[in-house]
């Protein structure tokens, strides 16, 4: 019992980190927050004396109008009135089994990744966020310093080990595994293990806020109450987490589907995905069939996210995003 | 209660194993570049045949380079007091009052962190075409605060969230002017949160390629637009030493982000509220 009592200020304290979001539910977490609860604090009522006025958004609003939201709708808006008004950009895209192939390609490479992602994430989450305060802000350094590495030198890491003379060929061939270089570099595989490395943060960090809110005290019922390691998974952390995996999955699958740079640079000449493939459609001037195929790509990454928001909320997972 | 039954603590040796190894390939690939940045070799082998520092002579030798680096400083500070100019003041309008379609104008704003870049690209690309300004610096500067604003607004807005406004009722009934009490009293405590922002506004316009790749022509070709035509044309440890730049001088600058917006919540911690959440700031690819 006495273990037990100890450990409730501890998960007290760790309760605060579950917010990553703007919701409701999190603020609930926030367990000191509730302490000051006790002093009424009007913040409803909009008073004369707060420091603020709608008008402040103003000036970002028109800029961003201007400089994001008209150039992007006038680029979606080419592809079905170029040459005139026509649906044919968009036939041509359907009706090319190259072009289908890509699409396919692109979904399949964000899925992969994601599960990957998920897989290897998960475990480093919640290692993380299930030991004590120092060691575990050192060891998010180890997660954070990739994560503000530039993609242009992380994707170059990835040439340099696993060039023909790359590190990895030379320890493959050092223990004798293979006994001429392999060709890892330009091939799909390379896409995914460049591509996982690069949005792993993008999954650990959600993941980890989540399972650093979970009362530590319920796994450790489970388990007194005679719960196999897997059970507590499965029973009571996976859907306690359950918010962090769904807004882990979100981001790492939406840009996923976007990701031009690394497949770019690591991938072979069959692995095209459509970032790459609007790329080259831009650079033949085909510019309203690029904008059709941005189209594309921007409605899966909508309806992706639409779907998450229904279950999610919208609030919780731009929230989530945006932290 | 039996010693057998107490619950174990922490999570067992399998789990921590797997996360240590996944842990390694994350950081693994960035450490491997550092030493291949002092090779003495002119291919990229390793281990380095020796030590030396000609590639980063090569790279503060080039004016190629060098020009590269000065422009994408030089537009990472214009889009830094840009996007804090415009974000920090509709943080405190998005945070403070309430109006119709808040949310769905909140939404907005940090959509560019969340719609894939090469729509934005390519989208900015057209309409600056159009216009004749690919290749001018200063349209680098817009396109790229387009995208480095949502980072402002987050921070600052995380910032305002645990702010208590009683403070500042406080000093208005004492007499000041809500101009004073606002820079008296709100500013010097979001001050880290505003800094934080802008931080991260410099290091996404810093880092940015793809929107440059489209953008920045042939005239205003940015240190990651150097970079990427470097990959893909001259692989020599010259981009071995410019990554080692970029690893240290990112990590330097992520860090004090890191720092001022721990500081701005023990500030606000100290001043309001007893304990308040670490956001963990994500940043967009």
């Amino acid at each position: 019992m006495r273990r037990l009592i100890i450990a409730a200020p501890a998960g007290y304290g760790n309760a605060g980190a579950g917010s990553l979001s703007l919701s409701s539910v999190s603020r609930l977490e926030r367990g000191p927050e509730r302490i000051m609860s006790i002093i009424p604090v009007d913040r409803k009522t909009p008073s004369r004396t707060r420091l603020s006025h709608p008008a402040l958004v103003l000036p970002l609003l028109v800029y961003l109008t201007a400089f994001y939201a008209y150039p992007v709708a006038a680029m979606m808006l080419r592809s079905i009135t170029e040459p005139s008004w026509t649906l044919e950009n968009f036939r041509r895209l359907f009706e090319n089994p190259v072009y289908l192939h890509v699409l396919w390609l692109t979904f399949r490479v964000a899925a992969i990744v994601t599960i990957a992602a998920l897989l290897l994430g998960f475990p480093v989450a919640y290692v993380l966020a299930r030991i004590d305060r120092a060691k575990s802000n050192l060891l998010m350094m180890l997660v954070l310093l990739p994560f503000w590495t530039s993609i242009l030198v992380r994707t170059y890491a990835w040439m340099v080990l696993l060039g023909r003379q790359g590190i990895v060929n030379q320890f493959l061939l050092a223990i004798g595994a293979i006994d001429e270089p392999v060709q890892l570099l330009n091939t799909t595989f390379a896409v995914y293990v460049a591509m996982v490395h690069i949005l792993l943060p993008f999954m650990i960090l959600p993941l980890y806020s989540v399972i650093r809110g979970i009362d530590g005290n319920l796994l450790r019922a489970a388990e007194g109450l005679g719960a196999t390691p897997i059970g507590v998974f499965r029973q009571v952390l996976l859907p306690l987490a359950l918010p962090g995996v769904s807004a882990g999955c979100l981001l790492v699958f939406i840009l996923a589907l976007g990701f031009f740079i690394t497949p770019a640079l690591v991938g072979g000449p069959r692995d095209l995905m459509i970032a790459v493939l609007i790329q080259q459609q831009v650079e033949l001037f085909n510019w309203p069939f690029a904008s059709a195929l941005a189209v594309v790509l921007l409605a899966a990454a909508l309806l992706v996210f639409g779907g998450f928001a229904r279950t999610l909320g919208v609030r919780e997972a731009l929230g989530r995003v945006s932290r | 209660m039996s010693r057998r039954a107490r619950p174990r603590s922490g999570p067992s040796l399998g789990v921590s194993s797997i996360a240590a190894l996944v842990l390694l390939y994350l950081v693994f690939p960035i450490l491997v570049v550092i030493p291949l940045s002092f090779s003495a070799g002119t291919y990229l082998s390793f281990p380095p045949p020796g030590f030396s520092l000609r590639w980063y002579e090569n790279f503060l030798g080039r004016s190629d380079w060098l020009g590269a680096a000065s422009l994408s400083l030089w537009v990472g500070a214009a889009v830094m007091v840009l996007a804090t100019a415009l974000g920090a003041p509709a943080a405190l309008a998005l945070v403070r009052t309430d109006f119709r379609g808040k949310d769905l104008l909140m939404g907005f704003i940090i959509s560019p962190l969340i719609a894939p870049v090469i729509i934005v690209a390519i989208g900015i690309y057209f309409f600056y075409a159009r216009l004749g300004l690919v290749g001018n610096p200063f349209a680098l500067v817009i396109a790229h605060t387009c995208l480095a604003v949502p980072f402002v607004v987050i921070n600052v807005s995380a910032t305002l969230q645990g702010f208590d406004e009683r403070l500042e009722q406080a000093a208005m009934n004492l007499g000041a002017t809500p101009w004073r009490t606002f820079w008296q009293v709100t500013f010097p405590i979001i001050r880290p949160g505003v800094l934080a922002g802008a931080l991260f506004a410099f290091i996404s316009s810093f880092d940015e390629l793809v929107v440059a790749l489209f953008v920045s022509g042939t005239s205003a070709v940015t240190l990651p637009r150097k970079m990427w035509e470097s990959i893909r044309f001259e692989i020599d440890p010259t981009i071995a030493a410019v990554s080692t730049i970029l690893i240290v001088l990112t990590g330097v600058l992520f860090l004090s982000a890191e720092l001022l917006r721990r500081r701005s919540e023990r500030l606000r911690a100290a001043v309001v509220l007893p304990d308040l959440p670490a956001k963990d700031a994500l940043r967009s690819v």
